[in-house]
């Protein structure tokens, strides 16, 4: 029998000593350019930070070329962010260049500080779940490439956040990103009715729906749907097996913008409604592409600087958003859930 | 060039940010189960649906959470991911390490999994993605004796995470590695043997630009901040002025509440230190001349949240401040009244937020034991639904 209920190792044994010595006596940063950070301690020692993207989906032999790197020029020591880039620690000035140097030649990105796009939160998609409406290693590939050089580069109003989830769960950022990708069915489920009562417990089912629409069906020892009510969630799907609700005609991939979590001047925003429906079209996802590039493109192009994409959305009114980024308004984009009428506008205020 | 068997992933190979198909490769070459999971995902990519079965409940023994069971559903064609389970490992707090912890995890991973692995998962564990069900015991034998215990899954306490916090930022308030390390080892029975209606996640910012997300993604949010003055340093003020930073523009006239001030001859910045918000705007501007305050504390938030069932929530406040000093003995006790309450009182997944949605919370705060407080709201109600309790009104006879 193995040891348990031991927890993590301790931190303290994952700190390099300069961190260990300045251990919450630092004094500033800087961003000394796109991927570097500077941090000096009160005692007048830094650190440095080299920021690298990663596909956070990795083989063992890349975190042992991550440890090698780390290993020759971090004195053995590493992190990773809370979106799953990679921080070198150095200590010794020197060895910034030839790190990066040696990141670049991996076909590394360096970069994702300051205002910049950092690295995409994102889920497991086709690679190992069974909930998803579409992937997310793939569409965050093909939207990392295409928007490469705001990775690299600082050019950006403000920082940006994308991130992915592939079904409504949302598991990770989605509800809280400036702009967010999020993997939608939009057909009701097929019930089993044979299989149902045998993998499921129908209690369970009829209370995962959000909406009411699901009652048991005695006669048959299963349930029904009522189609006019069901919003295609599928979270029934996830309480029980016999409500598959994949389609691959109709699942596909919606688009949410204006989200945040830090206070900083506006308090934390939900991201809300751009786009209500994007086909599935593997292994490039070209639409979704081009429509998360144009939103960068005219959010960068209009905000002031500083602004996040919440907060110049918020300034200059949905309405105009929806023309400046020509995003057609319809139905979809009204709330009708429980929480709707504070989305409504209860003022004559607004812009032709 | 030899006809690939995964013409639509290998697309994937191209362009300029790291490709997870190469990573995907470069694990086939010593395990065929990497080999099987992209061609498994090349024929998604055809279909455009997955190819997992439903569910799947494996474990090690002792544990009811850390092992995310799945099955392919094309076994026959892809029998090396008929079972390719996933192990969530317990990562250090802010996601530290030596590397060789690290190169301790890959080659326990190269012996008994597929060689892939997320750095890291959402909640912040490590993901070691896809082993079968055999191997599981002695994967975590092999892990706990290097030191690496489970993390979380289920209807439990989740893996906590943290920001960097003290440990390679001025800005941190509390000891977020020190607290989310400490919450871990405390409440560890809750985290490996499932007992709750549904999932609970922690996570620690050390201030409120909040980098772990944790008013989003957290039910219980514990966010650093500080009472009183923020430390002002005039000279260095001066400096960014004379770099060329527009105070009055980019920092005094984006203040949420109009507490800063900013006199351009005398090169001085006041702050009304009793409208200050806290939102660290002007700290993260000139975080050289600007410092959080010296009394320093979290404001604890509750219910944030994804959208299944009832939207999405963002954590609100339940606690202004408290002070966090080990061993942390207020937060754990408050921690433990919460985790009473709504495991007597919540349903069947129902998240704490939904549940104090659905009781209200005045009963929330009466059940734990928490003073209301202006700063719990942006506003009082507007409608006269009022409950009173029983014994604030005279009954009449």
């Amino acid at each position: 029998m193995p040891r348990t209920d031991f927890g993590p190792p301790h931190y303290m044994e994952m700190l390099p000593p300069v961190i260990k010595r300045n251990y919450g006596r630092w004094k500033y940063h800087e961003i000394l350019r796109p991927g570097v950070l500077k941090h000096v301690a009160e005692s007048g020692e830094e650190i440095y930070s080299i920021r690298v993207g990663s596909p956070r989906l990795v083989s063992t032999d890349f975190i042992r070329e991550v440890c090698d790197l780390a290993d020759k020029y971090c004195d053995g020591y590493v992190r990773f962010t809370s979106r799953h880039n990679i921080e070198f620690l150095v200590t010794n000035k020197e060895n910034i260049e030839p790190l990066i140097q040696e990141v670049r030649a991996k076909g590394w990105p360096v970069g994702g500080t300051g205002n910049c796009l950092s690295n995409m939160v994102h889920t497991q998609g086709w690679i190992h779940c069974h909930t998803p409406a579409t992937d997310a290693s793939g569409i965050v590939k093909a939207v990392m490439d295409e928007l490469y050089e705001y990775f690299v580069e600082e050019k950006l109003p403000a920082k940006l956040r994308i991130s992915l989830a592939c079904c409504l769960n949302m598991c990770g950022a989605v509800h809280c990103s400036d702009i967010a990708i999020l993997g939608v069915h939009r057909t009701p489920p097929r019930v089993d009715h044979e299989l149902l009562a045998k993998v499921s417990e129908i209690p369970t089912v009829v209370a995962s729906c959000p909406t009411g629409a699901i009652r048991p069906n005695p006669k048959l020892k299963s349930v029904e749907v009522n189609e006019e009510r069901c919003m295609y969630c599928g979270n029934c799907f996830t309480m029980s097996p016999a409500m598959q609700i994949m389609d691959p005609e109709n699942d596909g991939v919606s688009i949410w913008v204006g989200g945040k979590v830090s206070n900083a001047r506006t308090a934390p925003m939900f991201s809300r409604l751009a786009i209500p429906y994007l086909p599935n079209n593997p292994p490039r996802w070209p639409e979704v592409v081009q429509a998360v590039k144009k939103l960068v493109e005219v959010w960068a192009t209009h905000a002031r600087k500083g602004e996040r994409m919440g907060e110049w959305i918020e300034r200059i009114g949905w309405e105009t958003f929806f023309k400046l980024a020509d995003i057609p308004f319809t139905d979809k984009h009204i709330d009708d859930f429980i929480f709707s009428v504070p989305t409504f506008r209860t003022t004559t205020q607004f812009r032709w | 060039m030899a006809d690939s068997q995964t013409p639509r992933v290998d697309e994937l190979e191209k362009g300029p940010w790291p490709s997870f198909v190469k990573e995907i490769k470069r694990a086939a070459e010593k395990h065929p189960a990497a080999g099987d999971l992209l061609r498994q995902l090349d024929l998604s990519y055809a279909e455009k649906v997955g190819h997992w079965k439903h569910g799947g409940i494996v474990g090690v023994r002792g544990y009811g959470g850390g092992v995310i069971g799945r099955y392919s559903d094309k076994p026959e064609e892809f029998p090396h991911v008929k079972e390719f389970h996933t192990m969530r490992v317990n990562q250090p707090s802010g996601w530290f390490y030596t590397t060789k912890a690290l190169r301790e995890l890959c080659d326990i991973w190269d012996k008994y999994g597929s060689g892939l692995t997320n750095f890291h998962g959402s909640t912040g564990d490590i993901i070691l993605l896809g082993t079968t069900t055999e191997n599981l015991q002695p994967c975590f034998d092999d892990l706990s004796d290097a030191g690496f215990d489970l993390g979380g899954s289920g209807g439990g306490l989740r893996t906590p995470s943290a920001c960097v916090g003290p440990a390679r930022c001025e800005f941190s308030c509390i000891d977020t590695l020190d607290v989310c390390h400490s919450l871990t080892l405390e409440f560890q029975d809750f985290l490996h043997r499932p007992q709750w209606p549904y999932k609970f996640k922690i996570k620690v910012a050390g201030c409120p630009n909040d980098c772990v997300a944790s008013i989003a993604r957290a039910d219980f949010a514990i966010v650093g901040t500080w009472k009183g003055s923020i430390q002002i340093d005039q000279a260095a003020i001066a400096e960014y002025a004379q770099g060329g930073l527009d105070i009055q523009e980019e920092v005094v006239d984006k203040c949420p509440t109009r507490a800063l001030a900013w006199d351009s001859e005398r090169k001085e910045l006041k702050l009304k230190v009793e409208d200050c918000v806290r939102c660290m705007h002007c700290i993260n501007k000139m975080p050289k001349a600007l410092r959080p305050g010296a009394q320093r504390g979290a404001t604890l938030l509750v219910g944030g949240k994804a959208t299944i069932l009832k939207s999405a929530f963002l954590g609100w406040v339940i606690v202004p401040f408290m002070e966090l000093k080990p061993p942390y003995t207020e937060l754990k006790d408050l921690l433990r009244k919460i985790f009473d309450w709504w495991d007597e009182n919540g349903k069947n997944r129902e998240r704490i937020g939904e549940l104090i949605y659905r009781v209200g919370m005045r009963t929330f705060l009466k059940a734990v034991g928490l003073p209301p407080a202006p700063q719990m709201v942006f506003r009082p109600r507007a409608n006269p639904y009022v409950f009173w309790w029983p014994e604030e009104v005279k009954r009449n006879a």
